[in-house]
């Protein structure tokens, strides 16, 4: 909420500066350290009180301090022995790790047949491709959850691959479409001079010179995959097929009563560490795919 | 352009050895469409023949055609007054969050489009919102709105039970839904304003054109095609919207939205016709609202499918 009026500063407060110091080296003016300082707050102050929920057990919890009075670990110490959340995070780790690599060699061949090869309907197909990523999953959701009854692949870990691909094969090959546009051609088309195939090019020069776009493009669909939550309700029914949004969503604690707040919150934070670092190291190629194809066009 | 021309038609296309530019390229995208087609339009296809016939899962294996035409499912969605009450909170949670972004987001772009130092630790932190799972987001804000432990009745002295009552539930659900993503908004927008040469502002000031006029005038314009394929992205997502109040609230207090109304019919109430019908109207509504975008960022598309 702070930034809306930080808006009104930038625009209000600019006219003075730029005539007043104009050949003067630039030096940050006192509302952009306000707008920064409001940006960081109102980006991790919220994560920051989910933490210190997680530090805090029993009395400490309906305290609403900003620090844990007495921060504990009991909490994280709890949910690792819950066998359901540990079972949860395994079943995540292979369903996202799995739909990433096959959206990426599927995706990688298609994309590149659209960034650089010639043929009918192209234009069809990318519309194709693109408007899946529209589709609403409710609407794959309910009758595959008919189907996966009927066939027996209802609350299992194939049964949530498959329909994952709907969201990331499209993201994978959208990503790489626009990395692949980017690849100078005179490298490809030495090769083609050289006798080499088209596929062989493809194999030996894209791929290769590729890697950070296919690197980007794996973040962000492990990232959707490890974050997808309507299949995940819908298509499991027990823990032995949960993924862990799912397993957080269905969070009970040892009573049946109480909110575990406290447990709840450290799972919370547990599985966002993954996320929080793949941000860490990898900003400029998540920010570079976010915004692949939204600059240019 | 000029690469194309070269690639199109000459000796190299010819001479290499092996398949026709063509065929590799119906090889090379085969394996996808026939995935997309498994997964995506067969499932449509599926939803709405199961939307036009009676199916219960209490009563199995009964599959028979739906009234009239097959329509009996649909008439009781549209006499339904949950149906209207999901549609009516979808719209406004819609059009509140993503107006609530576009604004929040602009001016966090502005803001770090400004800040000439620290930008990359900057972009991290706004990437933090972004990365952290729709399901923690809403478990997140549900603690911080707890009416005991939460950190809001704390600071306002009052002890309202946010999630507990109508307007408020969706108010938090707002919150939160822009907590997440306004920041995604402020990425794209940022990106777009880093392609706007900087000598045009340079020349307007010359020129004598107020901060006011040099935004009205320089930056919404040239960002307008960044901040389209934002407001798409949004308003379809925020239209699907599933997580946040299944979690916040399981749809209790206004805050059942069309997603979540149709996977209610067909898990909890176990009507599957019903269920899909839902869910082919969710998809229709979702279909029309792109569309309507897709007049607009066309060109877009159509870029990217160019050489």
């Amino acid at each position: 909420m702070a930034t809306t009026t930080t808006a009104d500063e930038v625009t209000t407060a600019r006219p003075k500066k730029p005539r007043k110091q104009k050949a003067a080296t630039p030096k940050p003016p006192w509302w952009l350290w306000l707008a920064v300082a409001a940006i960081v707050i109102f980006c991790l102050a919220p994560f920051y009180w989910l933490i210190n929920i997680s530090l805090k057990t029993g009395p400490d919890l309906s305290g609403s301090a900003i620090v844990p009075p007495n921060p504990t670990l009991d909490n994280y110490d709890s949910i690792f022995k819950n066998d359901d959340f540990v079972h949860a995070l395994g079943n995540s780790a292979i369903v996202s790790l799995t739909t990433t690599a096959l959206a990426l060699v599927v995706g990688s061949f298609c994309a590149y047949a659209l960034a650089r090869l010639k043929f009918p309907m192209k234009f069809f197909l990318l519309g194709l491709v693109l408007s899946i990523t529209t589709f609403p999953p409710i609407a794959i959701a309910t009758p595959v959850f008919k189907l996966w009854t009927d066939i027996g692949l209802f609350n299992t870990l194939p049964g949530l691959i498959i329909p994952y691909l709907t969201f990331a094969l499209p993201l994978a090959i959208y990503i790489l479409v626009s990395f692949f546009k980017e690849i100078p051609k005179d490298l490809e088309e030495a090769a083609l001079v050289d006798g080499a195939t088209r596929f062989q090019a493809f194999r030996k020069v894209v791929i290769p010179l590729a890697a950070p776009g296919l690197a980007t493009a794996g973040i962000l669909t492990f990232i959707s995959a490890w974050n997808e939550f309507l299949f995940a309700v819908t298509l499991t029914s027990t823990p032995k097929a949960r993924t862990v949004p799912a397993a957080i969503a269905f969070f009970t604690g040892s009573t049946e009563f109480e909110e575990p707040l406290g447990t709840i919150a450290a799972a919370s934070v547990v599985i966002s560490i993954p996320l929080i670092f793949l941000v860490l190291f990898f900003q400029k190629r998540i920010v570079a795919g976010l915004t692949a194809g939204a600059v240019k066009g | 352009m000029e690469a194309a021309s070269i690639q199109a038609g000459t000796p190299t296309g010819r001479r290499s050895r092996g398949i026709s530019e063509r065929r590799l390229a119906a090889y090379m995208v085969s394996p996808s469409v026939v995935l997309i087609a498994l997964v995506a339009a067969y499932p449509i296809g599926y939803a709405i023949w199961l939307s036009l016939h009676e199916y219960s899962v209490r009563v199995a294996g009964l599959s028979r055609w739906a009234g009239p035409l097959g329509l009996r499912n649909y008439s009781a969605i549209f006499h339904d007054t949950e149906f209207w009450q999901a549609l009516r909170t979808t719209f406004i949670f819609t059009a509140c969050s993503v107006t609530l972004e576009v604004i929040i987001g602009m001016a966090m772009a502005l803001a770090m489009h400004s800040a000439f130092r620290g930008q990359g630790i900057l972009r991290t932190v706004v990437l933090v919102p972004w990365a952290v799972l729709t399901v923690v987001t809403a478990r997140m804000w549900q603690t911080i709105f707890d009416p005991t432990l939460g950190v809001v009745n704390a600071i306002l002295g009052t002890n309202t039970v946010w999630l507990g009552q109508s307007p408020e539930a969706l108010i938090v659900m707002i919150i939160a839904d822009v907590w997440k993503t306004a920041p995604f908004m402020a990425l794209l927008l940022l990106a777009g304003l880093q392609v706007i040469p900087g000598e045009i502002y340079e020349a307007a000031k010359v020129d004598g054109a107020t901060t006011w006029q040099r935004f009205r005038k320089i930056t919404l314009p040239l960002l307008m095609p960044a901040l389209l394929v934002a407001l798409i992205f949004r308003t379809l997502d925020a239209l699907r919207i599933f997580d946040l109040p299944f979690v916040l609230t399981k749809g209790a207090h206004g805050t059942n939205t069309l997603s979540l109304e149709a996977y209610q019919t067909f898990t909890a109430n176990n009507i599957i016709g019903k269920g899909a019908a839902l869910a082919v109207v969710t998809f229709l509504i979702v279909m029309a609202v792109s569309f309507i975008y897709i007049r607009f960022v066309g060109g877009n598309i159509r870029g990217l499918a160019e050489d």
